[in-house]
């Protein structure tokens, strides 16, 4: 074996590594990011329009259901984007990913806001069909919970003087929570609630009519495409932004004539 | 159409939320190139 092949790093660990370099990130998402807000924007019009003038009322809820076409997809982003904010951790915590670290802090106050509107969008939903703004049901308590994990994080990790504590601290604390999404999932099914169950499933055929299911299917698509959009573009400031205060210390020690550390 | 409020409320902070968030994010990325470019002008990175 020689020296070369010992020293290499595993091959997943390649793999992210390759994405780790802040010039390529740059250039990547540069190209990327208004692409996602375009396609993003022009979808979730689509889908808001579709469902807000052309898709049928509902029975029982009559116009009410329309509010379905933007919380749902909240609700789901939530999740996802908490689900992310753990992975972006464990990448961070586990390879040193120099990207992680700042994707973890920028998703979270993203997801923070969508979850926000979850909740928000869910009350007005709650008054009209429930007769209540809010009620402390396993699907709004536990979605609640999710809130307050994210503003955890948020304000962990800048809580530290030395900002790699605050990272590590903050990835803790999201990799904890993860056990909050499957309660989040599951609460319709394990307790009596209000909130109705899932209408749409990984395994099994939708219980919802087609002609919602397609407006709500691109409204989910576009918020999604637009949560990503937000979240790299967020992400490439941060970049730049170390960038920035590496250059600043840099000229500061030069100037000093202090010795820059590597 | 008695609901209308509600549905109303619930588009304006949907469409409100994530446009409050894409063009502070726009900014930010605006405002970090701009000085960027300026403490280091050789490399013009936000825009590469």
């Amino acid at each position: 074996m020689d020296a070369r092949s010992s020293a290499a790093p595993p091959r997943s660990g390649r793999s992210l590594h390759r994405f780790a370099n802040p010039g390529r990130f740059l250039r990547l998402s540069g190209k990327v990011v208004p692409w996602l807000f375009w396609v993003g924007g022009l979808v979730t019009a689509l889908g808001l329009i579709w469902g807000l003038l052309f898709a049928p009322d509902d029975w029982q809820q009559g116009a009410t259901v329309r509010i379905m076409y933007v919380h749902v997809p909240f609700a789901w982003l939530a999740s996802a984007g908490y689900f992310s904010l753990a992975a972006s951790s464990f990448v961070s915590l586990v390879w040193r990913h120099p990207l992680a670290d700042l994707a973890a802090v920028e998703i979270g106050p993203v997801g923070a806001g969508f979850t926000a509107v979850c909740l928000a969008t869910g009350s007005l939903w709650g008054k009209p069909t429930w007769g209540a703004w809010w009620v402390w049901d396993a699907r709004l308590t536990s979605v609640f919970v999710l809130f307050l994990l994210y503003l955890g994080h948020i304000a962990l990790v800048r809580a530290f003087d030395d900002p790699t504590r605050g990272y590590r601290a903050g990835a803790i604390l999201a990799l904890v929570g993860v056990i909050n999404l499957p309660v989040i999932k599951f609460s319709v099914d394990w307790w009596n609630t209000l909130h109705q169950p899932a209408s749409i499933g990984l395994t099994g055929a939708p219980t919802i009519a087609a002609s919602m299911l397609w407006p709500l299917l691109f409204s989910a698509i576009g918020f999604t495409l637009l949560f990503a959009a937000i979240t790299v573009a967020r992400l490439r400031a941060a970049v730049m932004e170390r960038r920035i205060r590496s250059l600043l210390m840099a000229q500061a020690s030069s100037a000093s004539g202090e010795e820059v550390p590597a | 159409m008695t609901h209308l409020p509600y549905i109303v409320g619930a588009y304006v902070i949907a469409i409100g939320m994530p446009l409050v968030l894409s063009f502070e994010a726009l900014f930010r990325v605006r405002s970090a190139r701009r000085r960027l470019q300026a403490i280091d002008p050789r490399r013009d990175r936000g825009r590469a």
